[in-house]
């Protein structure tokens, strides 16, 4: 079954500390890869780069920035495909970032045929 | 349960009391309480959900009336009437009023102290960890029926969603109710077997307790473990297995305090300053070993107490003691089969043989259990360093991404960095 770890972060900080970190979380990457578990995965920018489409009354508009200050934002995610909850959570605390932020564990529809 | 229980009336200085006096109460007998009405009613969740209405009652209660002088008796009275009220309201065509009348008046007998009765928390227990009880949720159900915990901590402990333990927890005491699981210690001739279901789940507390002291976030559950090894220890003096796993888990956590530095890195288990191990607690570990040993019976949590017991040995020899720690492994790997005993037994035997030997014993226990085992890898990457071997780099980095703890994720940063003198694979 496929998993999304989507991983929320201090944004400023994670941004400061990015360089410093990156090897912790290529690790984190390279154990799911060896144990044949990882789907994809990817960073994000900064929260500063985001912005917002949305159709009002029939005309597509652009939204500058995120909607609300909130201080832990999405900064990426991996999909992963394990047999159970049980196991996306136990890669999920192995996330580096489970310790300053939040990974969410979300499990993802399987596709339409 | 008494958690949930917030704010009835205005705050006062009796109604503080009377809830304080019934937050000690269920810290005390939470579980005996439980056990006692589950012994008789055979059903666990009937017996949590009558004993939580009896503790809303009390904190109604007390703090109008003033507290009973015997808060246990009056909680088994309350929750007697709520179990007879509750099962006269979902009684199906089966249970027949005589059966309801004689467990209410066994339960009348118990609330009034009339019959005297050996701790009955051990019975439940062996209900919880019964082999048709799957292996995962026993010691979940001790946690919960013993010592009162919810499903949301639970299942933090164990890493498991709270809704998830919750349907487990469920559908474990329906089992126990629907299969009519019995609330009895074993027969002699089965006890070592279902002996050893309770002290896996006993364990298994106590691991989940242990592995991550350095967080608040997860309950600490080694402590509770340890309660819960007494209390078995107290109702059978006489198991060495009983009396080994009390002894390991005492061993491991005289070290609790000498596991981390001042400034909260990891330390292991060989660069540990001795003088920080509890050593109180060290001798009550050694003697309870000592007493298992003079038991005919020999098992994993004695031998595990063994090895314990060799690492001990360097506060006085300066080196623990590794020639026995390895002939241990010997028998725990043939006792066991584990694979995690298999890489245990490889570091010690690399110690007396060089890292070598620990290397070729590592590749002999290649497992897929193991491949995402983070101190198979931390072992591996520490024994090929010692061989000079540039391969430890691969293996660091391994174990640094299958680390949770950030502390043990740091050092073993540390060991891969010191690597760097030495020449590597550009």
């Amino acid at each position: 079954m496929k998993y999304m770890l989507l991983i929320y972060e201090d944004d400023a900080d994670r941004s400061e500390n990015m360089e410093e970190r990156m090897p912790h979380c290529l690790a984190y990457r390279d154990a799911m890869v060896k144990a044949g578990i990882y789907v994809t995965g990817d960073r994000l920018r900064p929260i500063a780069s985001t912005t917002n489409v949305r159709v009002i009354d029939g005309a597509a508009r652009v939204v500058d920035g995120p909607y609300v200050e909130i201080k832990e934002t999405l900064g990426g995610f991996h999909v992963i495909d394990v047999p159970d909850l049980d196991e996306a959570l136990k890669w999920a605390a192995r996330c580096p970032s489970a310790t300053r932020g939040v990974v969410e564990v979300r499990p993802v529809w399987p596709p339409e045929t | 349960m008494i958690r949930s229980q917030e704010g009835e009336g205005h705050p006062s200085g009796r109604d503080a009391s009377a809830r304080a006096l019934a937050e000690a109460v269920a810290r005390r007998s939470y579980g005996r309480l439980v056990a006692m009405l589950a012994a008789r009613t055979r059903d666990i969740t009937a017996a949590e959900d009558a004993l939580s209405e009896a503790f809303a009652s009390a904190l109604r209660d007390w703090p109008l009336r003033g507290a009973p002088d015997n808060p246990e008796a009056w909680l088994m009275t309350v929750a007697r009437r709520k179990w007879i009220d509750a099962t006269r309201r979902h009684r199906s065509a089966e249970d027949s009023l005589p059966h309801l009348q004689l467990v209410a008046d066994e339960l009348g007998a118990a609330a009034s102290g009339g019959r005297a009765s050996a701790d009955e928390r051990l019975p439940l227990m062996f209900a919880c960890a019964h082999p048709a009880i799957a292996q995962a949720v026993r010691a979940p159900l001790v946690l919960q029926t013993i010592l009162g915990f919810d499903a949301a901590a639970i299942g933090s402990a164990f890493l498991v969603s709270p809704a998830t333990m919750g349907q487990r927890l469920v559908r474990a005491k329906r089992k126990i109710r629907d299969a009519g699981i019995p609330f009895e210690i074993p027969e002699p001739e089965e006890m070592p077997e279902r002996l050893e279901a309770v002290l896996d789940a006993i364990y298994a507390a106590f691991a989940e307790g242990w592995s991550d002291p350095a967080t608040d976030t997860r309950r600490d559950l080694a402590e509770d473990a340890i309660w819960l090894g007494r209390l078995v220890v107290s109702c059978l003096p006489a198991e060495p297995e009983a009396l080994g796993l009390l002894s390991v888990m005492l061993h491991a956590h005289a070290r609790r305090d000498a596991r981390r530095d001042a400034d909260g890195e990891y330390v292991p288990l060989d660069a540990q300053d001795t003088a920080r191990w509890d050593a109180e607690m060290l001798v009550e570990a050694e003697d309870l070993l000592r007493r298992a040993s003079a038991l005919p019976r020999t098992g994993r949590y004695q031998l595990e107490a063994a090895v314990q017991s060799a690492h001990a040995a360097r506060r006085f020899a300066g080196r623990p003691d590794w020639e026995a720690i390895a002939g241990i492994y010997d028998a725990l790997l043939a006792l066991t089969d584990s694979p995690v005993v298999a890489v245990n037994r490889a570091v010690a035997l690399a110690e007396l043989h060089g890292p070598a030997a620990g290397l070729e014993l590592l590749d002999a226990a290649a497992d897929e259990r193991l491949a995402s085992y983070q101190p198979y890898w931390a072992a591996r990457a520490e024994l090929l360093s010692r061989a000079g071997d540039p391969a430890a780099r691969d293996a660091y980095t391994r174990a640094i991404g299958l680390a949770s703890d950030p502390a043990i994720r740091r050092f073993l940063e540390r060991r891969r960095a010191a690597l760097a003198t030495a020449p590597s694979p550009a």
